[in-house]
């Protein structure tokens, strides 16, 4: 049943990495603004001034306003210093430079033209760096991002380190925001139109290397082993040096800042002075952000717009028009909506349960499935043994070559090393029975997910493992108190609900029930977190969460496919809506079989509400073998190697069985929009209501990363917030009035419906 | 015995290099600097800490000879011989110096780095060469930069294991020609080639070439495991000890000068003249370069541009050598009538991280192999520390004299202190004499045997780093004369 999870594509296209730069600061009152500088410093070596950068309060550097007021005066100072020739600007933190600018200072504002203000102020600030008569060499170590980057291309010259944590990006859009301190002007200059525009519209985090190539950094530095100081502390003093050393060059001319252009370089330029030239390339970029956006996300067109102007009228009317489209872009929604899912991935980065009392070094997985191997994936390149078995050499086999192409894929990318790949397969054991798992912390369990399965693996599993060992099940709709009540150790027991492909899938949902001790959740999220998941720890339940949220959304998808829209159509409309991918795909991507098993047992769970569409439209399709991707014919009929798909010319025939004639009041694009997302929403939010969710913020999180809802929405209960419980309730009136319970609208919402002060969000 | 005149003849004995030099020691002495030991006769050798390391019912190995090629840079007089050829030479020359019968040795054991693949046995083709009993059983083995260490030590394993009594251990790396191979895509195709049946199979396969099949593969120079370079590496390293370029130029200064001036009084005894077929006779090492520092200072950085430190100047260079010793039991040794130069003693082979401490291997193996012995820093009167890059050597040096680093890296309460400078190297190194990677440990041996006899000191320390991030140690002790 590792199908549910196949919503892997969904979002990874948008809500991907949003590891960036914010850091929360408590706006408290800030006596020490008058004392001595506590975040910039500076000391004078010779001629050189080095300026170091420590945020006190904070593992990363922010471009708070404190950070901002204290570099204007050390600058100040700097620049008066008749001794001082040049400067480097560097962080005294190991991995990281500036991470970003200060997300709560905009947050803070009220108006869009509070925050124009705020980017003007850093535009000017860093005028006066790139304007400064004495040369600044940015040193960079770790990341260097947003307003982090912004700084340092102000700078004159930029040496990084080659460490892994060093990176450079602009990742403003991925919060509906753009960079707002010079760097739509600056970029296109540095790295070229078309470079600037990816940096800029992915957002995407730029390795040393690459941004050595590009052009954005001048000189890289290795980064140092052991020697007479740490590793850390001596690669920071290291790029000192090198930064004093390139500093000196560029006071003596021994390191020109304009350097001879090659040949490519001159026609590069020759063809972007080239006014029509530029026009085409804001066409298309224009349209490919269309294409994959739908207009849903305003910051990318503003960037556009920004560097546009830059470019076309001139750097004031350049720089006026990103300071103000900054402004717009922090009062939208959308942004809203992307820096709320920021702070809730933060949120779900953290252990909320404490430190487990014994950390699992021993893994092992119960079945080598899509799943299963998936799961090794991610657990033995964190320094976990783990082991993975299956029943047969066939199974395993086909999971530990799923293991090794995973590995091998990052090498292709240069993200490893084989050598690294070798020595990372070496923690994994692949084998038949249970030999070792006397050693075993936790076991996860990935087998078929039938019930009668699942007790006979755990009663097998408890004879030969630990007493502390931690019994996991990774299923996506069996309640975990029906597998437990086989266990002898109920509190050992919890449900750990991956997403497939699980190395893409960013979602981790923790399942415990009554019995689940605090430990075993505690431990349960420490591996989780060490799989790089993001993670939801959610209550026991027909569905859990996840799928079921999901479950009535696909069910009214069939009746919509019954009414006669076709899967073009419906996939259309819910793309347009925001879903990274329609409903009709992600139902073949699950698979049909798994979709009409979910729909039958949750029907039965949860009785007449989960109706809709026809169980048996499914169950048909499943008869006649469209079970969707993998069996090659679904919705849509799929050829190995084509990327297109033509829908199934059978499923006509077979829908024609089981027409609905539509009602014409509730049948437009929108009603049918609404109808396919507020059934998805009423479900999230009961299911906050029964408490099986603990708060809005994981229930967004959950149904962004693991399902697919929205990103630009924020999640169905930031949805709920910005769109309004009232005018919810009231389309599911409508709705309600033509197909039924359906869409009544549960008791939380009708709350939020009746008083407007009600939020889920502060 | 037309044969035997030749060989005789391809190795003139280097009894010129032994007259007069100790005269020629004595003149030089004032300008030696730093200080080398004094005079000629022997010094009364001074009790350490411990009178001997030999240990009661362990046997005393010792070594009886040891000699080597001149060591060439790669591409000179050597260029058209192949690997066997010098490690032939080698085994002649000690063979010639020793008048060991050929069929006196129970083993022969080579190292080497770099394999020729129609001799991968390289000590086989080359003792049957140099006229050994083909009787005699000999095998090549392998660990970078310490391989000739590494033969040295099975030996001594053999002996103590009672399974001989008289080895030949020695070292060969011929960098003039080095295996280049077809692409792997090529080879495949050959391979394929060989087992096609029919001419259609054969010119469809011949079809398929195209240009990327053309490719050469080199053998590589990077660590197989960090895809990085020994001097990229070397360049970390110096720079995570703070090690300065002028440090770095001094020190290879230092080597050049004393190497030169070693060569000059003839110190040098260990290096055998060789006749080299078709060309002249070799009798020296042809790397020495003392330079001024303005020179060395000239030299842009070799691997990490533009800020590294490490430069072809202060580098050891690509060489063609081959070494070789005689190790037995001191019981044998004595019954054949030899006179010992000295003792083999401890040692140890250490490893660790080869990306960020690859060049360590003697920082960690020093202490390590002094506590196996029972000896301080203070009991060495000889040091011979394998000189890789300038760097390297300056960077182990500060290691061992860090605290911090003995706590944080080592497990060591204390360092164990940096050895004297006016006790290490005092012949040159690596740097300078070259550096054949095969059989730099055989010199290293051989050169500590005859400063202690030089100079009268009663302990000698040999440590090298090797790829891989490991390394080697080990205590050598003067044979009372």
């Amino acid at each position: 049943m590792a199908g549910v999870r196949a919503l892997g594509a969904l979002s990874r296209i948008t809500a991907r990495r949003y590891v960036l730069s914010g850091k929360i600061v408590l706006n408290s009152f800030d006596l020490s603004f008058f004392l001595a500088r506590t975040h910039v410093n500076y000391e004078v070596k010779e001629d050189v001034a080095v300026i170091r950068m420590n945020d006190p309060n904070s593992k990363v550097n922010t471009l708070s306003v404190r950070m901002q007021n204290e570099m204007i005066e050390v600058f100040n100072e700097v620049l008066a210093n008749d001794a001082v020739h040049s400067a480097v600007l560097i962080s005294s933190k190991p991995g990281c430079f500036i991470a970003g600018a200060d997300i709560n200072m905009i947050q803070a504002c009220n108006t869009s033209e509070e925050v124009t203000k705020l980017s003007q102020e850093g535009q000017k600030m860093f005028e006066r760096i790139e304007k400064s008569p004495k040369p600044i060499v940015a040193a960079i170590n770790g990341s260097c991002l947003g307003g982090g980057l912004e700084f340092a291309i102000a700078c004159q010259y930029r040496v990084a380190t080659k460490s892994k944590k060093t990176v450079l990006g602009t990742p403003e859009v991925m919060l509906g925001l753009l960079p707002g301190a010079g760097g739509t002007q600056r970029l296109p200059k540095m790295v070229g139109i078309p470079g600037a525009f990816d940096m800029m519209l992915t957002g995407r985090n730029i390795k040393a290397d690459k941004a050595k190539k590009m052009g954005l950094v001048h000189q890289l530095v290795d980064p140092l082993g052991p020697g007479l100081k740490s590793p850390e502390e001596r690669t920071i003093e290291y790029l000192e040096e090198v930064a004093i050393q390139c500093a000196r060059g560029i006071v003596h001319k021994k390191i020109l800042l304009t350097k001879k252009k090659g040949m490519m370089q001159k026609v590069q330029d020759y063809v972007m002075g080239i006014a029509f030239v530029r026009q085409q390339i804001y066409k298309n970029v224009n349209g490919k952000v269309m294409k994959m956006s739908k207009g849903l996300y305003p910051a990318p067109l503003k960037i556009i717009e920004s560097v546009k102007a830059g470019l076309e009228q001139g750097p004031d009317s350049g720089y006026l028009a990103e300071a103000q489209n900054f402004g717009k872009l922090a009062m939208t929604s959308e942004s809203n909506a992307l820096i709320g899912l920021y702070h809730g991935q933060v949120a779900c980065k953290k252990n909320r349960f404490g430190v487990p009392e014994r950390p699992v070094k021993n893994l092992a997985i119960l079945g080598a499935g899509l799943m299963g191997a998936g799961i090794a994936q991610v657990t033995v390149d964190k320094g976990i043994h783990t082991v993975l078995k299956d029943t047969t050499v066939e199974g395993l086999s086909r999971g530990q070559q799923q293991v090794y192409k995973g590995l091998n894929d990052k090498i292709k990318k240069k993200a490893i090393t084989s050598f690294e790949r070798d020595s990372t397969l070496s923690s994994l054991t692949g084998q038949l029975d249970y030999s070792g798992f006397e050693k075993a912390d936790m076991v996860i369990e990935a087998v078929f997910e039938d019930i009668n399965i699942k007790h006979r693996v755990i009663k097998e599993v408890e004879a030969v493992i630990p007493p502390h060992c931690i019994f996991a099940t990774n299923t996506s709709a069996l309640p975990i108190k029906d597998i437990a009540a086989a266990s002898m150790r109920p509190e050992k027991v919890i449900g750990m609900h991956y997403f497939s492909p699980v190395d893409k899938m960013q979602l981790l949902e923790i399942i415990t029930t009554d019995k689940t001790s605090k430990d075993t959740t505690a431990s349960a999220v420490a591996v989780g977190l060490k799989q790089g998941k993001v993670i939801i720890v959610v209550g026991d339940g027909p569905g859990f969460y996840t799928t079921r949220c999901l479950a009535p959304m696909l069910a009214e998808a069939v009746r919509v496919l019954q009414e006669g829209v076709n899967p073009k159509k419906l996939d259309a409309l819910t793309t347009g809506f925001g879903f990274p991918v329609g409903a009709a795909t992600l139902a073949d991507e699950v698979g049909i079989d798994v979709a009409a098993h979910v729909a039958e047992d949750l029907g039965k769970a949860f009785g007449s509400r989960f109706g809709g569409g026809n169980v048996d439209v499914l169950k048909t399709m499943v008869e006649r073998g469209f079970k969707g991707r993998k069996s090659g014919k679904g919705c849509y009929v799929y050829t190995p190697g084509l990327k297109s798909k033509d829908v199934n010319p059978d499923i006509d025939d077979l829908l024609e069985k089981f027409k609905l004639t539509p009602n014409p009041s509730v049948s437009s694009d929108s009603d049918v929009q609404y109808r396919l997302v507020s059934r998805f929403v009423n479900e999230a939010v009961m299911c906050l209501q029964e408490g099986i969710l603990n708060g809005p913020v994981e229930g967004d999180i959950g149904a962004v990363f693991g399902l697919g809802f929205p990103p630009c929405l924020g999640g169905p209960f930031r949805f709920v917030d910005t769109f309004g419980a009232d005018k919810l309730v009231e389309k599911m009136r409508r709705y309600e009035e033509v197909y039924g319970n359906h869409f009544t609208p549960c008791q939380l919402l009708l709350d939020h419906a009746k008083d407007s002060n009600k939020r889920f969000h502060k | 015995s037309l044969c035997t005149s030749n060989i005789i003849s391809n190795i003139l004995p280097p009894v010129s290099l032994w007259t007069g030099t100790a005269v020629r020691y004595l003149d030089k002495k004032e300008s030696v600097k730093p200080v080398i030991s004094t005079g000629s006769e022997q010094r009364k050798v001074q009790t350490k800490s411990k009178k001997t390391l030999a240990k009661p019912g362990v046997k005393n190995i010792v070594l009886v000879e040891g000699v080597r090629t001149p060591f060439l840079l790669s591409g000179t007089t050597y260029a058209d011989l192949m690997p066997h050829d010098l490690a032939r030479a080698a085994l002649q020359g000690l063979l010639h110096k020793t008048s060991l019968p050929k069929d006196a040795v129970d083993y022969i054991i080579y190292g080497t780095v770099i394999q020729e693949v129609k001799t991968s046995n390289v000590a086989r083709e080359a003792s049957l060469g140099a006229g050994f009993s083909d009787k005699i059983p000999s095998h090549t083995v392998t660990m970078a930069c310490i391989s000739s260490n590494v033969a040295m030590t099975t030996g001594v394993g053999l002996i103590t294991a009672g399974q001989c009594d008289t080895i030949v251990a020695g070292g060969v790396e011929f960098m003039s020609d080095v295996p280049i191979r077809h692409s792997r895509k090529m080879r495949k195709t050959m391979l394929a080639l060989n087992r096609a049946k029919t001419l259609g199979q054969r010119l469809s396969l011949i079809g398929s070439i195209r240009m990327a099949h053309l490719t050469p593969e080199l053998p590589a120079v990077a660590e197989f495991s960090t895809a990085e370079t020994m001097g990229h590496s070397a360049d970390r390293l110096a720079a995570a000890f703070g090690v300065t370029r002028l440090e770095q130029d001094e020190f290879a200064l230092r080597s050049h000068t004393l190497a030169k001036q070693a060569q000059d009084a003839g110190l040098l005894s260990d290096v055998i003249s060789f006749k080299v077929p078709g060309r002249d006779t070799v009798a020296k090492d042809n790397g020495i370069r003392p330079s001024s520092m303005e020179q060395l200072a000239k030299l842009k950085p070799a691997f990490i541009k533009p800020h590294g430190t490490v430069t072809a100047a202060n580098s050891s260079f690509l060489t063609d050598g081959a070494s070789a010793v005689l190790i037995m039991s001191e019981e044998k040794a004595l019954a054949m009538g030899y006179k010992p130069k000295a003792y083999l003693r401890d040692f140890v082979f250490v490893s660790q991280d080869p990306k960020d401490q690859l060049l360590l291997g003697p920082a960690y193996g020093t202490p390590k192999v002094l506590a196996r012995a029972g000896l301080t820093m203070d009991d060495i009167d000889v040091f011979e520390f394998h000189e890789a890059f300038a760097g390297q050597i300056m960077a182990n040096l500060k290691a061992l004299d860090s605290d911090w680093f003995a706590q944080t890296y080592m497990g060591r309460k204390v360092k164990v202190g940096a050895p004297a400078m006016e006790k290490f190297n005092l012949w040159g190194g690596s740097l300078s004499l070259g550096h054949p990677f095969g059989a730099t440990g055989c010199r290293l041996v051989t050169t500590v045997a005859h400063r202690l006899l030089k100079e009268g000191g009663q302990y000698g320390l040999v440590a090298a780093c090797a790829a891989g991030g490991q390394g080697h140690a080990m205590v050598i002790e003067a044979y009372p004369q």
